[in-house]
């Protein structure tokens, strides 16, 4: 293809934008609402998935030791868990830190229930919080530790406990959240295709007749093609960026408005420069496509006179 | 130069639209096509362009067999033959200039050499200062002279006309004649269908008649011959 045929192409294709105004418009706004409800989809769905993970490194071993364990005894545990693989960190918790902690979180209830109690007559066991990288090793890691127990001689551990049972059911439950959500996201964007490609093809249909004196003069499919070509990736490209510049920006409000509301340390939104890439990437690229693709698809159609 | 040999045309709904046609088109020639309506002329038309081909029998045009041909061959022997329509067919978004430039465009003629050839076929068909225009705007017999000009700007040695002057008045149909002869003149081949009586009498040329799919008369300077 000569050099000018190309530039000839692109300014067809741009003019056929404006040319076909209102089609263009029909086009557009097909992909703008398709894209801006998978758009919110995908948000949604990625804020879940984070929600799950945050409750997920939320989980935690923790090992108590026998009343008796001395000085020496807990160093040597500390350094063992601690060279574990998949154990992220292990925090010592002395029997008088850890009445502090209970304290605390009992609050004001703490003045009756633990009246009486202080570093003479602490009941409170010696103990290690250890905290995993992966939590779906927690169990692994928690039957490791009472593995160094078995082999010792002394039996240092009086208890190991990560809330089995309950950890389980909460990986099985934000795994069905997240796999709803992968579903709900690939469903939408099945449609989305679907949708956009249809109306495409309404928009062709109109045009059938300017592809029919096309080949008349003379023209190969591929100069016809290219020009669709051209012009539908034009409408897909703006289209999609344009709904992802207005799905950020709501994105950015929602996340100052929640900062203040919510107020909940736990429990944060996914951060905007982690999402915006992503995001953006996803609908630019998925609109970009539909639109190439569908005006492909549809001319070939009328190009078999 | 044009040939057919024994040339059958069935279409899917089992109609036979030509039946065992025999013919030869001359360089230069200037033809009528004539005959009721549904005989046969505009599948003899489409043959030649190629958008129909024979359901059995021989086609040749400038030397290609047409029948034959390979798909991706079509449009580069489609760019020899002009093709004029009834209903004008042009593309009512684009101005006068881009809907004839295109013909050339086609052919990925330089710009410059685009612009000059478009012009001076403008000019050539009567249209000077209208290039800016879209269809809507012009006449029927100004719509005519710019699918001829569109038709010609290659320098097509075969001009097929379905019943150009169809959908125009006496007097503009005498215009759109003018043309097609001068186009001739310069050396082009012209097959043109037509129920104009007044015409094919007044400025005579070959007849071809068809009739029922079959070529009934074929005189140098014939009648239209049918009472309207």
């Amino acid at each position: 293809m000569k050099f000018r045929t190309i530039v000839r192409h692109i300014r067809e294709g741009v003019r056929n934008v404006v040319r076909n105004g209102w089609m263009s418009f029909a086009s557009a706004s097909s992909i703008f609402i398709s894209l801006f409800i998978l758009g919110v989809f995908l948000l949604l769905s990625l804020n879940v998935n984070h929600f799950a993970q945050q409750i997920e490194s939320q989980v935690q071993i923790r090992v108590f030791l026998q009343l008796n364990a001395d000085q020496t005894t807990i160093d040597k545990l500390n350094n063992e868990i601690g060279n574990m693989v998949d154990v992220k960190s292990v925090e010592y918790v002395s029997k008088d830190a850890g009445l502090d902690l209970l304290r605390k979180s009992l609050g004001e209830d703490a003045d009756y229930l633990l009246e009486g109690f202080d570093e003479t007559n602490n009941p409170l066991p010696d103990s290690f919080t250890v905290e995993v990288f992966e939590p779906k090793t927690i169990a692994d890691v928690a039957n490791r530790i009472k593995a160094i127990n078995n082999s010792d001689a002394t039996k240092p551990i009086m208890n190991v406990k990560y809330g089995q049972g309950t950890v389980e059911k909460l990986f099985k439950a934000t795994d069905a959240v997240r796999n709803v959500g992968l579903v709900i996201v690939i469903g939408l964007a099945v449609t989305a295709m679907f949708l956009i490609s249809n109306t495409i093809k309404v928009t062709i249909l109109n045009r059938r007749r300017e592809i029919g004196i096309m080949k008349l003069v003379g023209a190969t499919n591929a100069f016809i093609r290219w020009p669709f070509f051209i012009e539908g990736a034009l409408i897909g490209f703006s289209a999609s960026l344009l709904t992802a510049i207005v799905l950020l920006y709501g994105y950015v409000k929602l996340i100052a408005m929640t900062k203040f509301d919510l107020g909940l340390a736990m429990i944060t939104l996914v951060e905007y420069h982690d999402v915006a890439f992503l995001l953006t990437v996803t609908l630019v690229g998925i609109g970009t496509l539909i639109g190439v693709w569908g005006s492909t698809i549809s001319v070939r159609k009328y190009l078999k006179v | 130069m044009i040939e057919m040999q024994d040339i059958w045309k069935t279409y899917a709904d089992g109609t036979h639209a030509l039946r065992g046609v025999s013919v030869r088109i001359d360089r230069n020639d200037f033809v009528y096509l004539v005959g009721p309506s549904g005989a046969g002329k505009s599948t003899f038309m489409k043959l030649i362009y190629r958008e129909e081909v024979p359901t059995k029998g021989q086609i040749s045009v400038n030397g290609f067999n047409i029948g034959k041909l390979k798909p991706r061959k079509i449009p580069y022997v489609r760019r020899n033959i002009g093709v004029i329509f009834q209903d004008f067919r042009l593309l009512q978004k684009m101005t006068v200039f881009e809907n004839i430039a295109f013909a050339m465009e086609v052919i990925e003629a330089p710009k410059k050499l685009i612009r000059k050839r478009t012009m001076e076929v403008i000019e050539l068909v009567g249209l000077k200062g209208k290039h800016n225009s879209l269809p809507t705007q012009l006449s029927g017999g100004e719509q005519q002279r710019v699918a001829i000009a569109r038709a010609i700007i290659n320098n097509p040695s075969v001009i097929v006309a379905d019943e150009p002057t169809g959908n125009l008045d006496p007097e503009t149909s005498w215009g759109i004649m003018n043309l097609l002869e001068e186009i001739n003149f310069r050396g082009a081949t012209i097959i043109m269908a037509t129920h104009n009586r007044e015409i094919v009498n007044s400025l005579r040329k070959r007849v071809i008649a068809i009739e029922n799919g079959e070529i009934v008369r074929d005189e140098a300077r014939g009648e239209y011959g049918y009472e309207i």
